[in-house]
């Protein structure tokens, strides 16, 4: 599903630049949950971004579902994203002045769904995480928990190939950390590719391998038995 | 780009982004209503301005008949100058191409009776013409017609008050006046805005007047009109060739000043002229600089709402909007907002400008009015440079990388 070689990444700051990956190589086979850990600047999330398209990669390739992600535009980026990829982020970002299912079935109308078909795939998928009687309320009237859920929700309505979370659980206590994580492994179990970064162990415990990164490099990739969320809940 | 699902998406943000849209709506509203009725207050002055000078109208070269007081060509000095019925015709043929009409006037003082009622009026015995170039007003049935003048009849035309004055409440229509010891009846009732001299007039037609002395042939002043698009310098040659032409007949030395009189009305028109264009310039200078800040109005806006929305674009792309999809986003509702507070602005300022009509007389302002054409225009303008006001930014914002976007804060 995923193909990284010898991925490098630099910024610019002012005169000197500072090299934050430094030849990633790395693939992820469908249905698998995989977590990027490593402590901060260690370039997991500059990692995900370049999987998500949100950011370019400098040096080596990078193939999604067997095509290769080089030289987008803005406007194929953009096309990719919304075909390939479902994002779940740290800060939730959902629009504020959108309810929940507008949110859900933002996706689907950049893929040019028509108005009623977007509303009943909403009305699925925030079923699916549990929250269809709150499909009219707006962001700021729910949870920290539910926004998240809210969030999985659209990530997952554009049925995208890869699912990308950016600390996911990272603005939540841990009782609802579990419950998001239950979602995602549900989700997982679907047969859903997904891929978050982390720096807490016991998320990452929850996933199918983990792969550390330190200094830019992958010190450690390997495959661990899952702790299954739902024993917390 | 004009689907039926965009613009629901779009009233949607309008919607939920009440403040937004009122502050970017009101600018552009308020512009607009400014514009309007600036623009109208200044077509209003002019109004008024033009009235001062266009009780009468502008186009008038009058002739006088005066005392010669040179010699010329075996004639003495001091011989009177007199016109005749054969002058009209004369001009008539000389000056085709500049005349748009001529008319005599013959002036007498009298007293004018009916029943018991009577008062001393000015009658001017005049051609039908006589009405263009005093601007009279007809109230009540007709003025004078040519036929009048070719069947001499005894017809009158007589001014508000003159009817005021001998009719009282009565109606003064088919009634007979004696004037000078002659009836005559009265087939009309004029008002003019020259002032209450001018409504205390009787016209009657010139040929019954030259029939009633004697059947003499004589007139008093000649009045010619000459076509407005001449202009200025059209108006002077006429009134030269004229003067010229009359001395000649008349044998008055050429250079004699008081054997004919001209007055020529060109000169004030002129005038009326340079004042009004100037105030067009000042209204339209007004006007512009209205609609530009206007137009800066609607950009600071779309700068603050692109801003304001730069992580909600940021999520969007994420989501797979492409830069087209956030350009159209942007414009769309900025285009939509500005057509409709614009024509609401419109058409309050034009509410308002009818509204006046002239209740600000006194301000020198009558009646303010605004073309249609110019209003629409202004409000199109508006809408263009708001929507490339709000495509620049927006540009901005579909460029940015939605990982920047995302980190706003």
């Amino acid at each position: 599903m995923i193909e990284i070689k010898d991925l490098h990444k630099s910024y610019k700051m002012g005169s000197n630049s500072l090299h934050v990956l430094k030849g990633i190589n790395f693939s992820v086979k469908e249905g698998e949950l995989v977590a990027i850990m490593g402590s901060s600047g260690s370039g997991k999330s500059t990692l995900l971004n370049i999987l998500g398209m949100l950011d370019e990669l400098d040096e080596g390739s990078y193939t999604l579902d067997g095509v290769p992600i080089k030289n987008l535009n803005e406007t194929k980026a953009a096309q990719y994203r919304n075909k390939f990829l479902g994002f779940v982020f740290q800060s939730f970002n959902l629009i504020n002045y959108k309810s929940a299912m507008e949110n859900v079935a933002l996706p689907l109308y950049y893929q040019k769904v028509g108005r009623k078909e977007r509303q009943e795939k909403a009305l699925k998928y925030l079923e699916q995480v549990g929250l269809k009687e709150w499909a009219t309320h707006l962001p700021n009237e729910l949870s920290g928990g539910q926004k998240q859920r809210v969030a999985i929700a659209r990530a997952m309505a554009a049925e995208p190939k890869v699912l990308l979370a950016d600390e996911p659980t990272g603005a939540l206590d841990s009782k609802t950390s579990y419950e998001v994580m239950d979602l995602i492994q549900k989700i997982n179990d679907q047969g859903n590719t997904i891929l978050l970064v982390t720096h807490e162990p016991d998320i990452a415990d929850m996933c199918k391998r983990i792969v550390h990164l330190k200094d830019g490099v992958i010190i450690e990739d390997k495959k661990v038995e899952q702790v299954r969320a739902s024993q917390y809940v | 780009m004009f689907s039926r699902d965009n613009w629901k998406e779009i009233f949607e943000t309008i919607q939920k982004n009440k403040l937004r849209t009122f502050l970017s709506g009101f600018t552009v509203a308020l512009g607009i209503l400014i514009f309007v009725v600036l623009f109208g207050f200044g077509n209003g002055l002019k109004n008024t301005f033009s009235k001062f000078f266009e009780d009468d109208a502008q186009n008038i070269i009058t002739l006088f008949p005066g005392q010669t007081s040179k010699p010329y060509k075996g004639y003495k000095s001091g011989r009177r100058i007199e016109f005749d019925n054969s002058d009209l015709e004369d001009i008539k043929t000389n000056f085709p191409i500049f005349l748009e009409y001529i008319t005599p006037r013959i002036s007498r003082n009298g007293l004018v009776k009916y029943k018991n009622e009577s008062n001393n009026y000015s009658t001017r015995a005049v051609a039908p013409s006589h009405q263009i170039a005093e601007k009279t007003i007809i109230m009540k049935g007709r003025y004078l017609n040519v036929k009048d003048i070719k069947e001499k009849s005894k017809t009158a035309v007589i001014g508000r008050l003159v009817e005021k004055d001998l009719f009282g409440a009565k109606n003064a229509m088919g009634k007979y006046i004696d004037i000078a010891g002659s009836a005559f009846k009265v087939i009309g009732v004029y008002q003019d805005e020259g002032g209450d001299d001018e409504e205390r007039r009787i016209y009657i037609p010139y040929t019954t007047r030259q029939l009633i002395e004697k059947n003499t042939d004589k007139v008093d002043q000649i009045i010619v009109a000459f076509r407005p698009e001449l202009g200025y310098a059209g108006a002077l040659a006429l009134d030269k060739g004229i003067t010229e032409f009359i001395k000649n007949k008349k044998f008055i030395n050429p250079n004699d000043q008081n054997g004919l009189y001209v007055r020529n009305v060109a000169e004030g028109l002129k005038n009326t002229q340079q004042m009004a264009f100037v105030l067009q310039m000042i209204v339209g200078f007004v006007a512009i600089g209205t609609i530009i800040a206007g137009i800066i109005g609607i950009s600071n806006i779309m700068v603050f709402v692109v801003k304001e929305r730069t992580k909600e674009l940021g999520i969007r792309k994420a989501l797979g909007a492409t830069p087209k999809a956030v350009i159209g986003t942007i414009l769309l509702e900025s285009v939509f907002i500005t057509t409709v507070f614009g024509f609401i602005g419109m058409i309050i300022g034009i509410a308002i400008l009818n509204s006046m009509g002239d209740k600000l007389k006194d301000r020198f302002i009558t009646d303010p009015y605004i073309d249609m054409p110019i209003a629409i225009g202004a409000t199109i303008l508006l809408i263009i440079f708001g929507a490339i006001a709000g495509y620049i930014p927006a540009k901005r914002a579909a460029r940015i990388k939605p990982i920047v976007a995302l980190r706003d804060e």
